[in-house]
């Protein structure tokens, strides 16, 4: 696998600030200070990251309901999401979305998704759009291994194949959906088995590892480029929270979550590969803690001082004229 | 009678009917909560409460944990009730209305008069709805207007725990399809419900407050907001009749033109937007059947004509509150 120290400095970037992000927002959310539901993304950043580290300004995404993560990894102004999560009238969908509905076409993400399984046939949409544009781009639905049951997701799944759109279908199998274990849900075998059964060709990898992730998705995006039609990927990876900030889960293990965060931190598994094949220095990776620190830090600062929106604003976006 | 939360309301009447008919059948996502996990069934006991408990009462076959597949759960629903049994099927925010719309509208709704009345399918669907929580624009709507528009569907706005338990029972127990409408900012609502056997007929409103100049029509959570409009109201010697629909269909007509033609003035509130909704129904039953009562325009209070906004500025913008409806009443008396 070939990968640039710079690449890779980015990559740990893009997944610390993630992380960060999260762990952040879910003692802020204590404060009682942020409205709304809102579901975190730690423990599955190696998936969003070494996803959209091989996607360029072009190739689009769309995201779930579990989406800061994916934001973050296709370029979305972090400040900007913050002021969104804390409802501000700076924030990147000026406070009407929030944490569910951040969105930002310029960057190619098309959006987090309240409706689980609302994703993927627009993925379709937007990889039949890049086939007309010829230029070799591609289109990726992110989705839960609980939108796998969804009928939307079949549908878009079929008709990616018949129309042999450029799309990725990359599942993240985080074993549960909501309070429900994957075991009950998905009857098959797993969730790649499903894709392939649909005609594509799938793979299967650990969410957790980065390197392992980037390395799965340069063949992934290397055979939807060259036109060989859709893919899927089904990610094994982890939730360290709750389903939703304030879930009790009491659906889970004993010492289930201290042993994700022993074994399975996607965050720990970077550094400890870096350090063993000297990819980047201890002392870079934690320049860059303290750089993603501050700036997690100043965007909370600022979202807690921003102006929030006025009654008036809830008028407009609606349409871009209405007579 | 007892005191209870809505939600408790609703726990208690399911309870009740499977006990009272084996027929009577539950499924919904995540009803049972901790299905395929260690912490096992009943983990979580469903997300708001209303199911907790009825999986290890009634076993697996009768409580049934779904995948996220709101066209399936819902079109299970009407095989079920095609088939003789009373399903009960949750659809844990109404929004999701948008994923199984077909097997409502052009199932569900249709089968007892496509089939020329030679079949029924008793099925119930409840539907968590309703903005006040900044869920945003996919988790807070109102559906009740497109749902009231359908012919074949009973539509069913619960806003007290007595009322959750008594409509619930009805709708249950009847021949058709019904959708059941429980606001989420009411669920810790509490009131003294009646104990043992409670029904209440459809179709029929029930008079939240009583006043001589001004007559408001709301349902489910809006009930809570207009009487409150009308208690502040009352302080100022204005009198206000809040007629809760209890139901938007079938809707009864007769309690808002009797209402109307004794005060002579109307606020429809509506939690929807306001085109081609509930208010602008009850705007037009009470011009085109009690005109000559009249004494002003009839006034509608509704969000406006935008999805829900997040923001607690904007959603608090967005709906309609007592102070809102209060100044509809006060527009109505000033009208010369
Ligand atoms: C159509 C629809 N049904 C149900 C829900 C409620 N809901 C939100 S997230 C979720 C679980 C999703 O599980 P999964 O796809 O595995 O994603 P994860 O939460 O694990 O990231 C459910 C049931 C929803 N938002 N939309
Ligand atoms: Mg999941």
């Amino acid at each position: 696998m070939q990968i640039s120290e710079d690449a890779l400095k980015q990559a740990y970037r893009q997944m610390k600030t993630i992380r960060m992000f999260e762990e952040r927002l879910h003692d802020e959310i204590m404060t009682g200070e942020i409205a709304g539901f809102t579901h975190l993304y730690a423990g599955q950043e190696a998936v969003a990251v070494g996803v959209c580290e091989h996607l360029d300004y072009n190739d689009t995404i769309a995201s779930t309901h579990r989406g800061h993560g994916h934001c973050i990894a296709k370029g979305c102004d972090v400040r900007g999401m913050m002021l969104e999560i804390y409802g501000r009238a700076d924030g990147i969908c000026k406070g009407k979305g929030g944490s569910m509905h951040i969105a930002d076409i310029e960057k190619g993400m098309l959006g987090a998704n309240g409706i689980v399984g609302g994703g993927p046939p627009i993925v379709v949409g937007a990889a039949l759009a890049a086939k007309l544009y010829g230029d070799g781009r591609l289109a990726v639905a992110f989705s839960g291994d609980g939108a796998c049951n969804q009928g939307t997701t079949f549908e878009a799944m079929n008709l990616a194949v018949v129309t042999n759109a450029p799309a990725i279908f990359a599942f993240e199998n985080n074993h549960y959906s909501e309070h429900t274990g994957v075991a009950y849900a998905v009857g098959s075998k797993d969730i790649a088995s499903r894709a392939e059964s649909f005609g594509m060709k799938a793979w299967r990898v650990d969410g957790c590892d980065f390197f392992k992730v980037y390395e799965t998705m340069g063949e992934v995006v290397d055979h939807v480029r060259a036109g060989k039609g859709p893919a899927a990927v089904e990610f094994d990876t982890e939730r360290f929270f709750g389903h939703f900030e304030g879930d009790p889960q009491n659906y889970r293990g004993e010492g289930e979550i201290a042993r994700l965060r022993e074994e399975r931190d996607s965050i720990k598994i970077f550094r400890e590969h870096a350090a063993k094949n000297k990819l980047v220095s201890k002392k870079d990776l934690d320049a860059i803690d303290k750089e993603v620190s501050d700036l997690i830090d100043k965007s909370v600062e600022e979202s807690r001082a921003a102006a929030p929106p006025t009654a008036e604003d809830v008028l407009t976006d609606v349409y871009i004229d209405y007579i | 009678m007892a005191e209870l939360m809505l939600r408790e309301a609703i726990l208690q009447t399911l309870f009740a009917e499977m006990e009272r008919d084996e027929n009577v059948v539950v499924l919904g996502e995540d009803i049972v909560g901790g299905m395929g996990t260690e912490g096992g069934p009943e983990a979580i006991g469903g997300i708001w409460g209303t199911s907790t408990g009825l999986y290890d009462k009634f076993g697996g076959d009768r409580v049934i944990d779904t995948p996220i597949s709101e066209s399936a759960i819902i079109g299970a629903a009407g095989g079920l009730g095609l088939t003789g049994k009373r399903p009960v099927a949750e659809i844990m925010f109404a929004d999701f209305l948008g994923v199984c719309m077909d097997q409502i509208w052009n199932q569900m709704a249709k089968f007892r008069y496509m089939f020329g009345g030679k079949t029924e399918c008793p099925a119930v669907v409840r539907m968590i709805y309703g903005a006040g929580l900044n869920a945003a624009a996919q988790h807070s709507q109102a559906p009740h207007g497109i749902l009231t528009s359908m012919p074949g569907l009973k539509v069913v706005m619960p806003s007290t725990p007595a009322d959750a338990k008594g409509l619930l029972t009805t709708a249950i127990r009847d021949q058709d399809p019904v959708i059941f409408l429980e606001h989420k900012a009411l669920y810790a609502e509490k009131g003294e419900v009646p104990e043992g056997e409670y029904t209440i007929p459809f179709g029929h409103a029930r008079l939240a407050h009583a006043g001589e100049d001004v007559t408001i029509v709301a349902a489910g959570l809006m009930v809570k907001f207009a009487t409150k409009a009308a208690q502040g109201l009352a302080e100022q010697g204005i009198g206000c009749d809040v007629i809760d629909l209890r139901t938007t269909s079938p809707l009864d007509e007769e309690a808002i033109l009797d209402s109307v033609e004794n005060t002579g003035r109307l606020v429809v509130v509506d939690e929807s937007p306001p085109r081609c909704g509930l208010a602008t129904d009850i705007v037009s039953l009470v011009t085109n059947k009690a005109y000559a009562s009249l004494k002003a325009p009839p006034e509608m209070v509704t969000s406006p004509h935008t999805p829900v906004p997040f923001a607690r500025e904007l959603e608090k913008a967005y709906l309609p509150s007592p102070g809102k409806i209060a100044d509809a009443v006060q527009r109505t008396l000033a009208w010369k």
